[in-house]
Order: structure tokens, then C-alpha cells, then sequence
């Protein structure tokens, strides 16, 4: 693991009319590790995560990735880069099977005219797709229509096309709400592996605490749209600040 | 062209009998725009058969013209039988096609349109027709500007039903029902509103509200079979436009349509009034999309 | 792409070459069936496999007419002045200038069609579900007002096509086979287009295309692409069509929105849209129907077909297709898959 940091986020404010839902925040995401983000319900998670990916234009503030100032690029841009994001609400493509929903989440990155026209199963893509699906236990289930399988199993889905995108940088919006805690380890487990094994930096917004803590070595945590805390999972828990916003929150 | 723009500056009076004419065709436009913003906000049904709606209310009173009887009984002739045509059409296929996709309510309106059309021709043939209202025609500035009786008459009636309908959603409990299954059908329902009678209700008063612009557009201007789907974009021009819910944009964006309209058809010539109105309708949706862009949605 | 399949194909395509010779009565009526299955599968690139359902389809039909028919005449003659004559003047063509002109009008139409589509793509693509249903209709409805008015090609009148150096059963027998083959053409397109990659993004961009953008798809360039071979195909059909009636004019024949305009979209759905085989059975049973109804509801057949269409959407929005898969799901491929039983 290095420390050379793939993601800086400076001074970026954002507001929705009246609602300032980001105001002056500042992190940066070192490259290879595993980074959490946590903050009680509308702290502005999902805003933040919106202004890297290039959902909505930021009001100040610059957002670089890997050096490159990225904060005026549009969504398939920044996901071309290798900046890559799931779903708080999970998103698939949900009248495909599993397999085609792999295939069309090949990386995009240097897609010429010709590539548009290319066989849609070629056998090394097929391969990695069955390994893939094998990785997040779906390979049973690929034929399936994806609407079809159940949340939790979406949720793996949504993830196994993300690897299939092989991304640098992975972002994350709450990968286990909603997910049977039977599963949760599993899932964990999944995630440290893609860490570990595939090299993907991944940057976490995750409201369970047992979960994120074990997880991440470097932990962010906003309130009211403000960056009110940062550190090891040891210092961020036992800040109180950080007390203090999960209990006065709800 | 620049010769027709030549005369409105020569002589600018032209402008005031283009304007009146405008204002007074537009607010029947406006009123029809209502009824489709009403049912695309309360029950998002895009009902393209909004402008054969307007047609079936101009043949009611038209067809009482022929009849000997004048065609002003025909605006509440046409608001009681539209209001019911409505109901009939809600319950045999509009209810079906409310939590399908969007495209099957837009479908599925336009193969009513379809039919409609087709039946009022084959029921009064496709000449254009004009309701006689037989009220005195009067001129203005030296007889340069001249207004019938009877398009008075209309624009008054325009506002008094927009006014009706505008307290009715104030003051009446069915319109409170439908104000709040608009704001949240789930809620609603389980408030204890029985919001499949208030879509039908919506769309009732929908067809009704259509029906008697459609009265009034008869008797001051023409109807024809065919005509319907020129209204149907009128009033998508409208709504795209205002936006639903946004009354006083209503009606402003139907009397400027009716202004624009006389405009483009006086200026480009009368073959171009048909045009201008699809332009319109490019115009307003491309403008929107720009507008989309500024505003980029956000995903949660 | 789909193999060869005899019992599948062979029938449609015994068919296709002897129906002009056994029921030669009929030439034109399976001509237009040709003209309607092409209609179907191409509504169904952007409508079924991408999810944009357009309304005015119809309008690259018109155009590739247009084009077609003004790429005839100049081959041999001014444009201007030969409408102005208003078919007064009769040009015989010789058999060269005549075919010469034809392949060059048809090859024009196909192309033109394509790039006006990729041309209009730009101001189109930003509209979403009910706007861009709307705002391909206003395309199709304002370019009949438009063409009325425009002289140089006839205005409202329209324009009597180029006549067919030849007897009137050969000029039925090449437009039927014309118009066959531009349905076999466009239906093995289709059927190798959605076994690219090609065809995942435009359903991928059908089922999410927000999620498409967040993967790094270049949904614009496939939406763009998708939408200009619905428009290549068109134009070739209505080049065809065009020279069929003998008789071009903007409202009935050129941009007819709701008539043809909407028998395309019927016919997708009644044969179950999103497949490949949907449109062509929806085409050939709204087909029959529609001379059926021409036949038994004398006066009354546009109501019967509005009626159909209603029902259809109303009652059946899954087509036939669409209600087989949902019956018989193993049939097509949908399946749990033991690790061990795949390899
Ligand atoms: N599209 C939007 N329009 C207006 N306000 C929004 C929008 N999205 C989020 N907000 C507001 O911004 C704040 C932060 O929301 P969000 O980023 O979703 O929080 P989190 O993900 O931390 O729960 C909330 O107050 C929310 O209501
Ligand atoms: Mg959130």
C-alpha cells in the first residue's frame, strides 16, 4: 500500500437551493487502501460521492483524480477514467440475465468504432465474467433474469459488474444496507479480497459501524455537510464529536 | 413575407385585431392545456386523445346548431356528456394503463385518438364546420379591428369555467381528494381516499373541461374530424412550457400560443399556422432540454 | 447471429419468393407486408431493444421518399420544373436513365435518411420517455406541414414519380422482390447487430441508462448509431414505397403519422418488442388484420384498427413473445445452472 493519494477533494462546497448539503469539504483517498466515509442519515454522503462521479457541477472547490482536476467532467468521462461508483438504491440492468449484464460491464475506457461491433461473448470475456460471478456466488443464477434475484443478490451483482469494469478507484454508497447480516461477512470478505487481490482502491459510505471500522483503515466522518472528523477507526470512534453527531442525530 | 410584417408596422392597428384574435382562441386552448395538466399531474397519464376530446365537445354543439338549438346549450351539453364519456373511458381502459410505464398511457391515448377521429368522421364527414351563433359582428378603430359578439362571449365563459374549476379544487372535498392523491397516491390511499374514484373523477372532469372549450372553439373558430391532434400538441406545447401545477402558466403560455399562432399564420401565410404550432413544440422541448442540462438530476 | 434454422426460415423465405407467382393478384398487398415487417423491426431497434419510443419514425420514411424521388427526377431533368408541371409534362425514361436513377435514389434515401437521423440525434437524445415520444411526433407531423409548402418539390400537391419503362407486371415483380429484399436485409442486420456488443449497450441503456453512464458507456454515440439505422432501413423502404403509388404528396403518402406512423409501433408490441422475432410476427398478423378488417368492417376499418391497437396496449402489453417467454422462461435459456452440469 502506498500513500500517493488517487482522490483529492479540496474546499468542495455543493447546495441544492436553501440546502447546503457540502460545505468546504477536504479529503484525500490514498491510493490501494480501503477508505470509509460515515455521517449520520443526510450528513451529505451521497452528495459528496455524487460530486466526485460528476452527477452535478460543485459550487467551489476542486476534486482531483490521480492529478487531474476532474470536477468539470461529465459521469461516463470520470467512469472512463477508472473512477467508478455503485448505487445506494441498487442499480442493474434488470431485464438482462447476469451473464449479459457482465458483458456490457467491460471497461469502456478505449471503446473505438470497431469495438462497438464486436461479438458480444468473446471466450476471455466469458471466462472472466463466470469467474466473476463465481467470486460473488452467482454463477447458479446467471441465466436469471437480474429483476428477477433478490435484493441482496442485485447488490453482489452490482458489485461483480463493477470489478468487470476493473476500475482503479471504486466507490461504494452503503454496499451492505439492506443485505440479510448472514451475508454481511460474506460480503466483507468480498471486498477486502477485490482490495487486496485486484488492487482496487475503494472509498466506503457505510452506516454500520462494526462493519466499516474492521474494514478501513482511514475513516471520514461528515455532519450537517461538514467534515467534523478524520483518523484510524480507533480515533474517529472514540471521538466525541463523532459521538456526539450519531447520538444527537437520531 | 417582409410584406406581411411591412403592413403590421405601416399599419399597427392589424396588430390589435391579430392580438384579440389571439387572446380570445388562446384562452380556450389554455383551458383544454388545464385539463391535461390536471391529469398528467394528478394520475401522470399523458393523454394524447386530449384534442379529440375537444372535437366530440365541438360537435355536440355544432351538431344542437343543426338541430335548431343554439349552440350555446352545447357547452353544458357537452361538459355533462364528455364528463361522462370520461368516466367510461377511465373505467374500460385508462385504469388500466396508470402504474404501467409511461409510454403505454401515451399509447394507448393515441389509439383512442385514432378511433375518435375516425368516428367523428364517418359520423359528420370531414368538412370543416363553424357552430352559428348568430350574434352581431361588430367593427372598432374606423373598422379596422372587427369582433364578433360571440367571441366575447367565449373569452368570458373561458374565465368563468377556469374559475369554477380553480374553486372547485379549492373548496370541494373531491377536489381536496384529488389535490392530495396528487401529492402523494400512497398516502392518500391510506388516509382512506378511494383514489381509483378520484382518477376517474380526474379524468372525467379532464374530458368535461375539454369538452366545453371545445363548445367555445366551435362556435369561434372551426372544427374538424382530423383536427384533434393539432390541439393534443397545443396542449402538450402549453403544459411543456408551463409546467403542471402552475395554473397562471397555463394560461399565460395558451394565450401567447394563440397570440404566436395568428402571428406565424399572418406572417408566413396561412399554411404556416399548422406549422407553427409543431414548431412551437420543438422549440419548447429543446428549451427544456437545455434547461435539463443546467440542472443535471442527481442520483441517490 | 442467429444460424440458419430450415424450419424457421425456409417457410418465410419459399414464401417470400413465390407469392408473386401464386397469387399474383396480390403482388402489391405482400409487398407491403415486406414494407411492414422492415417498419416493425426497425421502430423495434430504438422503441423495444433501447427503450426511446418513438412516435415519428415515420418521418425518415418520408424523407428517404423525398430524396429518392428528387434523385430521380434530376437524373434526368429539372427539379423545379418538373414539378411545376405538375406531371403535366410526361418524361419517358429510358430503361438506362431509369434504373440508373432508381439505384442511385435509393442508395441516396438509405444514406440521407441515416445522416439526417444522426444530425437530429444530437437535439433529440436529451429528451426522455414521454417528451421524446412527443417530440419525434412533432418531427414527423411538422416536416408533412413543412413538405406542403415547399414548392421546389411539389408543395401539397405532391409529385407524380418518374413511370416505369415497362409493362406494369414487371414493375410489380421488381418492386415486390426490391422490397423483400429490403426486409431480409434489414432483419439479418438486426439479427447480427444484437449479437454484438452493440446490442447489450442498447439494452443496457434501455433498462438504465443513467447506470449506463456511470458504467463509462457512450450511450450518445449508441443511441445516435441506433437511431440512423432505423433510418438507413426506413429510407430504403420508403424510396420503395414512394415509387410503388406512382404518386408522392406530403400528408397521406410521405409522412401518414398516424396511420403508418403507428402501425409500426402496434406491430412491435403485438409481436412482442425487445426480440428479434416479435416485430416480424406482429407485422404479419396486424397484416392480415388490417386486410381483414378492409374486407369485414366496411366504413368502419380505421375504428377497428384503433380499437386493436387500444386493446393491444391495454390488454396484451407484452406481445406474443413477450407472454410466450413469460410462459415457457426454460425455453429460452432462462435457467438455474449447476456449476458441476456446465462444465
Ligand atoms: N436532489 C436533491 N435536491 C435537494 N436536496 C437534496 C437532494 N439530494 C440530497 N438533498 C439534501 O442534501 C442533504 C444531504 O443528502 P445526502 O447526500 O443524500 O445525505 P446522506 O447520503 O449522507 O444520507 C439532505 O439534507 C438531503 O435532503
Ligand atoms: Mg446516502
Amino acid at each position: 500500500m502506498t500513500d500517493a493519494p488517487v482522490i483529492e477533494v479540496t474546499g468542495v462546497s455543493k447546495s441544492y437551493g436553501g440546502v447546503v448539503a457540502n460545505e468546504n469539504v477536504s479529503l484525500t483517498v490514498p491510493a490501494g487502501g480501503i477508505t470509509g466515509l460515515i455521517g449520520p442519515n443526510g450528513s451529505g454522503k451521497t452528495t459528496l460521492f455524487n460530486s466526485i462521479v460528476g452527477y452535478h457541477p460543485i459550487d467551489t472547490g476542486s476534486i482531483k483524480f490521480k492529478g487531474e482536476e476532474i470536477s468539470t467532467y461529465r459521469v461516463p468521462q470520470i467512469a472512463r477514467l477508472g473512477l467508478l461508483r455503485t448505487f445506494q438504491q441498487t442499480r442493474i440492468y434488470s431485464n438482462m440475465n447476469c451473464i449479459d449484464n457482465m458483458l456490457i460491464s467491460i471497461p469502456h475506457r478505449r471503446t473505438g468504432f470497431r469495438d462497438m461491433f464486436k461479438d458480444r461473448a468473446d471466450k476471455p470475456t466469458l471466462e472472466e465474467v463466470d469467474r466473476l460471478l463465481d467470486f460473488v456466488g452467482l454463477y447458479e443464477k446467471r441465466r436469471l433474469i437480474s429483476g428477477d434475484l433478490s435484493f441482496g443478490q442485485q447488490k453482489l451483482l452490482e458489485f461483480a459488474m463493477a470489478l468487470m469494469n476493473k476500475p482503479e478507484v471504486l466507490l461504494l454508497d452503503e454496499p451492505t444496507a439492506g443485505i440479510n447480516p448472514t451475508l454481511i461477512n460474506g460480503l466483507i470478505d468480498r471486498l477486502r479480497r477485490a482490495n487486496e487481490e485486484l488492487g482496487i482502491t475503494l472509498f466506503v459510505i457505510e452506516h454500520n459501524m462494526r462493519v466499516i471500522m474492521n474494514m478501513a483503515q482511514t475513516i471520514y466522518c461528515l455532519a450537517h455537510g461538514q467534515l467534523l472528523a478524520h483518523g484510524t477507526p480507533d480515533e474517529v470512534q472514540n471521538d466525541q464529536r463523532v459521538i456526539d453527531a450519531y447520538l444527537g442525530a437520531h | 413575407m417582409w410584406d406581411n410584417i411591412a403592413i403590421l408596422t405601416a399599419a399597427p392597428v392589424f396588430n390589435i385585431q391579430l392580438l384579440l384574435d389571439g387572446l380570445f382562441i388562446g384562452a380556450t386552448f389554455a383551458l383544454a392545456a388545464y385539463g391535461l395538466a390536471l391529469v398528467w399531474g394528478v394520475m401522470n397519464v399523458k393523454n394524447l386523445a386530449q384534442g379529440d376530446f375537444v372535437m366530440m365537445g365541438g360537435y355536440i354543439a355544432w351538431w344542437l346548431g343543426t338541430q335548431g338549438i343554439h349552440p350555446l346549450w352545447g357547452l353544458p351539453a357537452s361538459i355533462v356528456i364528455m364528463f361522462a364519456f370520461g368516466w367510461a373511458v377511465y373505467v374500460l381502459m385508462i385504469r388500466r394503463v396508470i402504474d404501467k410505464d409511461m409510454f403505454t398511457s401515451l399509447l394507448a391515448t393515441f389509439g383512442l385518438a385514432i378511433v375518435l377521429a375516425q368516428a367523428l368522421n364517418l359520423m359528420f364527414g370531414p368538412e370543416v364546420q363553424t357552430a352559428e351563433s348568430d350574434f352581431p359582428i361588430r367593427s372598432y378603430f374606423d373598422n379596422a379591428v372587427t369582433i364578433a359578439d360571440i367571441k366575447l362571449v367565449a373569452f368570458g365563459l373561458c374565465g368563468l369555467l377556469a374559475l369554477a374549476v380553480v374553486l372547485f379544487m379549492k373548496n370541494s372535498r373531491m377536489g381536496q381528494a384529488i389535490r392530495a392523491t396528487a401529492q402523494d397516491a400512497r398516502a392518500a390511499r391510506v388516509m382512506g381516499i378511494d383514489t381509483d374514484r378520484v382518477y376517474a373523477f380526474t379524468y372525467a372532469l379532464n374530458a368535461a373541461i375539454c369538452g366545453a372549450a371545445g363548445a367555445l372553439i366551435s362556435m369561434i373558430w372551426v372544427i374538424q374530424p382530423f383536427y384533434g391532434i393539432s390541439h393534443s400538441i397545443r396542449s402538450f406545447v402549453i403544459v411543456t412550457a408551463a409546467g403542471f401545477g402552475n395554473l397562471p402558466g397555463v394560461i399565460m403560455a395558451g394565450l401567447g400560443l394563440g397570440v404566436m399562432e395568428q402571428y406565424g399564420g399572418f406572417v408566413l401565410g396561412a399554411e404556416y399556422q399548422q406549422a407553427t404550432v409543431v414548431a412551437l413544440l420543438l422549440g419548447v422541448l429543446v428549451w427544456r432540454q437545455i434547461e435539463m442540462r443546467r440542472h443535471r438530476q442527481v442520483v441517490q | 447471429m442467429e444460424k440458419f434454422n430450415p424450419k424457421l426460415h425456409l417457410p418465410i423465405l419459399v414464401f417470400g419468393l413465390a407469392a408473386p407467382f401464386v397469387v399474383p393478384g396480390l403482388t402489391i398487398q405482400v409487398a407491403v407486408l415486406w414494407v411492414m415487417v422492415l417498419f416493425a423491426l426497425t421502430w423495434d431497434v430504438m422503441g423495444g431493444q433501447m427503450g426511446y419510443n418513438s412516435l415519428g419514425n415515420i418521418f425518415f420514411f418520408g424523407a428517404g421518399m423525398y430524396i429518392c424521388a428528387i434523385v430521380q427526377i434530376a437524373f434526368i431533368t429539372d427539379v423545379g420544373a418538373y414539378t411545376a408541371s405538375n406531371g403535366g409534362v410526361r418524361i419517358t425514361f429510358t430503361h438506362q436513365e431509369y434504373f440508373m436513377g432508381l439505384i442511385c435514389g435509393i442508395i441516396a434515401a438509405a444514406i440521407g435518411s441515416a445522416l439526417i437521423a444522426a444530425a437530429l440525434g444530437w437535439t433529440v437524445f436529451g429528451l426522455r420517455g414521454p417528451y421524446f415520444a412527443i417530440g419525434t411526433l412533432g418531427i414527423a407531423l411538422a416536416a408533412g406541414e413543412l413538405m406542403g409548402t415547399w414548392e421546389w418539390v411539389g408543395g401539397g400537391g405532391g409529385i407524380s414519380m418518374p413511370v416505369y419503362p415497362g409493362s406494369a407486371d414487371g414493375k410489380a415483380y421488381l418492386f415486390y422482390f426490391l422490397c423483400f429484399a429490403a426486409a431480409v436485409g434489414t432483419y439479418l442486420f438486426c439479427s447480427w447487430l444484437y449479437s454484438t456488443r452493440f446490442g447489450l449497450a442498447i439494452n443496457a441503456i434501455r433498462d438504465d441508462e443513467q447506470k449506463a453512464e456511470a458504467m463509462g458507456v457512450h450511450t450518445l454515440r449508441y443511441k445516435t448509431i441506433a437511431w440512423a439505422v432505423s433510418a438507413f432501413f426506413l429510407g430504403i423502404s420508403g424510396a420503395l414505397f414512394g415509387n410503388i403509388t406512382g404518386f408522392i404528396e406530403p400528408l397521406e403518402v410521405a409522412f401518414p403519422t398516424v396511420t403508418f406512423g403507428i402501425f409500426m409501433v402496434a406491430m412491435s408490441l403485438l409481436g412482442g418488442k425487445g426480440t428479434l422475432w416479435g416485430p416480424v410476427l406482429g407485422a404479419f398478423l396486424f397484416h392480415f388484420l388490417k386486410e381483414f378488417t378492409w374486407t369485414y368492417f366496411l366504413g368502419w376499418q380505421w375504428v377497428a384498427l384503433g380499437v386493436l391497437i387500444i386493446v393491444n396496449v391495454v390488454f396484451f402489453q407484452q406481445g406474443i413473445m413477450g407472454w410466450l417467454m413469460e410462459k415457457f422462461p426454460e425455453k429460452f435459456g432462462i435457467v438455474v445452472e449447476k456449476k458441476e452440469a456446465a462444465e
